[in-house]
């Protein structure tokens, strides 16, 4: 049993921070220019495509990967602040952001020279925009129910079958996606599923767009019909892709876009509070930040451990969960503190934009990358009950 | 081994063999208090922090607050933290610790203590944490000419008797002009809340350390527990709340052990108590570890069932003790406003920046 948690209080060192004020910087300098609007619900694909080249200028795509693939091998601790201040900016930073956190590292540890080689450079570059293929219409939180098939033939694997709530299939170049290649094994359900890297542009494709009730609308279901991939394509073992999860999942679950996606309710309501409202406004004010400062701090820790090579399984599991109902209750939160404000204030209509924004997507902020049922489950494992 | 190595080993030994929850509450009368103050003075973690050349052992904050934490696993029900606050506050004001129990103020938020050029000090402590088992208390006071460290003699005092959740003394205290024992400049950077600050410091580190005892013993009662002829570990609904329990311990040692570290370090830098990244810190860690114990609390009960809220189960040694420090030097209603004011007059460009600054 495993009851026993210890969470260092790291301080991030100087270079760490360093580099995250010259990201302040950057993206203060592009918001003067037009580039993007810090307060806009939505930014235009082409801005997110232009602005991914100018990230990737900087050499904030991929930082933490070998220099062999055109990485810069820096720490994770760098990493972490720029993927903060990029969130905290809102900065339309979505054509490397699945890239640059899960499908890159994946690639690296577990696939084939040539697609290292060619791939890599171009997440690198800013060019190269995935999506991860693992929901299906009839297998959701249990991945292993997956039957979307990939079955061998002459050179290579024929895919058939569909898989559904694609984040951004319909403009990525790539799909790392979980197929079905032998049934599961009497002993071993989670046996015969195999990864794979898809090329999207690959015929026999299909997406078609999902709209979300938000407003967002990349959603999508992908339908492959006889979809030819290499055999070089192959992420990791044939039927084993079960064991390949581990490590990936902690830093997926413990970053800071598990706790800031909806930040922009609170510095919206500290912009309506003003500099001195009722004592009501600053206890609801002073309890959000003390929250989101406990959050920050724990999911730091975590990153440390990352950084010093640990598996923080349960722990990064424990920010996702408690992160991820603090971010989707904080507009409804906010809405509470401000049911007395009038509603004249200049800055009111920003404020309800951004309230109204975030309260529609806030739902599947704990359902995506595991939802919260997941979670405690795999936190009741770490504490030895399961 | 270092010294603050040795030390918090000897606590935890010393905790171990004279402060045994489960002994405590099978124990016929308090003759276990002496001996576990005794021990306490014996091992000198009541002088912990009190520096080397005034007789202590010269362990900065963050390290005194280790021993909190381990404290606080044991519900020690002795004035140890108070103690060693006041040691350390004495001490940086270059006044030495008295033998004995030393209750630690001001301890709320509407405290007042007057301090005069004549020496004579009045003023009004309420919620003062055993300060009838106390022999005098160590004080921050408003003097003619800045603020004041004092130490003064508690049989001076009016005491009226107050008990908190826990069943322990928490009194209010009134001194009308009396004579301190000593008194001395306060250090440089003290604020007036400066007792009430490593006051919350020590609570939230208190309660993350009980909380995680509340955690390790729940989880060995679910799976030991058998209903509907499996261990109830079995069910989902009893993995998912003890789960949400390792969250709310897990956010409490992270918070606790963050402010810690904070203090030490940027009272090191010579940042005062005023400092703004040093008040969100501590705050967020009281503020926080406050809410993890009533939903903790309330977790690891419904776990136990019905023999949880027995007298003899010694859940609720730890349970009412977490829920009783909420309230002490500043509940989370009032940290948060004074953190709410921070925010607010920063302005909202402000805001992440400071969240960002660690």
């Amino acid at each position: 049993m495993q009851t026993a948690l210890e969470f260092q209080p790291l301080r991030l060192p100087e270079p760490v921070q360093h580099l995250r004020a010259e990201v302040r910087d950057f993206l203060q300098s592009e918001i003067a220019a037009g580039t993007f609007d810090p307060d806009a619900p939505f930014t235009d694909w082409a801005v997110h495509k232009a602005f991914a080249k100018k990230v990737a200028a900087r050499g904030w795509i991929g930082m933490t990967w070998p220099r062999s693939y055109g990485g810069q091998e820096r720490s994770f601790l760098d990493r972490y602040v720029v993927n903060e201040e990029m969130l905290i900016a809102n900065a339309p930073n979505e054509v490397y952001f699945t890239a640059d956190r899960q499908s890159g590292p994946t690639l690296i540890k577990f696939a084939s020279e040539r697609i290292k080689s060619e791939v890599l450079p171009k997440i690198i570059a800013g060019e190269a925009c995935f999506c991860i293929g693992m929901s299906e219409p009839n297998s959701g939180s249990d991945l292993f129910a997956a039957k979307c098939r990939a079955s061998q033939t002459d050179g290579g694997w024929k895919i058939n079958g569909s898989k559904i709530w694609t984040t951004n299939a319909h403009r990525s170049d790539y799909m790392i996606g979980l197929f079905r290649t032998s049934a599961p094994t009497a002993e071993n359900r989670r046996h015969g599923l195999t990864s794979f890297l898809v090329d999207m542009k690959a015929p026999g494709i299909t997406c078609n767009r999902i709209d979300q009730m938000s407003g967002i609308n990349d959603f999508n279901e992908v339908v492959f019909d006889d979809v030819l991939l290499p055999d070089d394509q192959v992420i990791g073992e044939v039927d084993g892709a079960w064991k390949q999860a581990t490590t990936e999942l902690a830093y997926e679950r413990s970053g800071p876009e598990r706790f800031l996606e909806t930040f922009i309710a609170l510095r919206q309501l500290v912009k309506v509070a003003g500099p001195s409202p009722d004592p009501q406004l600053k206890r609801a004010i002073g309890r959000l930040v003390a929250d989101v400062h406990a959050l920050r701090r724990m999911s730091v820790s975590v990153a440390g451990m990352l950084e010093a090579g640990r598996e923080p399984v349960a722990e990064a599991a424990i920010v996702k969960d408690l992160g991820t109902i603090w971010e989707q209750e904080l507009p409804q939160r906010v809405r509470e503190a401000t049911a007395f404000l009038p509603r004249d204030a200049e800055a009111y209509a920003d404020f309800e934009t951004a309230l109204h924004f975030t309260m529609r997507f806030a739902p599947k902020l704990t359902i995506q990358g595991g939802t919260t049922e997941i979670l405690r489950g795999v936190i009741a494992r770490g504490l030895g009950l399961r | 081994m270092e010294t603050d190595t040795i030390v918090l080993a000897s606590a935890e030994r010393l905790f171990a063999d004279v402060a045994d929850i489960q002994s405590i509450l099978a124990a016929k009368d308090d003759s276990w208090k002496p001996r576990l103050w005794g021990g306490i003075e014996e091992t000198g973690l009541n002088i912990a922090g009190v520096p080397e050349a005034l007789g202590g052992v010269g362990l900065g904050l963050a390290d005194c607050l280790a021993i909190l934490k381990v404290a606080g696993a044991s519900a020690v029900a002795v004035p140890l933290a108070e103690t060693m606050m006041a040691g350390w506050m004495l001490g940086a004001a270059g006044l030495e610790l008295p033998a004995g129990q030393v209750a630690f103020g001001p301890s709320a938020f509407g405290d007042r203590i007057k301090l005069g050029d004549d020496g004579l000090l009045s003023g009004r402590i309420e919620r003062l944490s055993f300060a009838r088992e106390c022999g005098c208390v160590a004080l921050l006071a408003e003097g003619a000419s800045g603020l004041q460290v004092a130490l003064v003699d508690l049989a001076l005092a009016d005491i009226q008797a107050h008990e908190n959740l826990a069943y322990e003394p928490a009194d209010t205290v009134v001194f009308s002009t009396v004579r301190s024992m000593a008194h001395a400049v306060a250090p440089v950077g003290f604020a007036l809340q400066t007792t009430l600050l490593i006051g919350a410091a020590a609570r939230a580190m208190q309660t993350a350390g009980a909380l995680e005892k509340l955690l390790a013993v729940t989880a060995e009662y679910v799976t030991q527990r058998r209903a509907f002829e499996r261990p109830i570990t079995k069910f989902q609904a009893v993995q998912h709340s003890l789960a949400q329990l390792a969250g709310e311990v897990a956010v409490s040692l992270s918070a606790a052990a963050s402010a810690a570290e904070a203090l030490e370090s940027l009272t090191a830098q010579g940042r005062g108590f005023a400092d703004p990244e040093l008040c969100l810190e501590i705050m967020s860690a009281k503020i926080r570890t406050a809410g993890a114990a009533q939903k903790g609390a309330a977790i690891a009960h419904q776990l136990h069932g019905a023999i949880g809220v027995t007298r003899e189960h010694i859940l609720h040694r730890l349970t009412l003790r977490v829920l009783a420090w909420r309230d002490d030097y500043g509940n989370e209603s009032q940290w948060s406003e004074y953190l709410g004011d921070i925010v607010c007059s920063g302005g909202e460009e402000a805001l992440w920046p400071l969240l960002a600054i660690r």
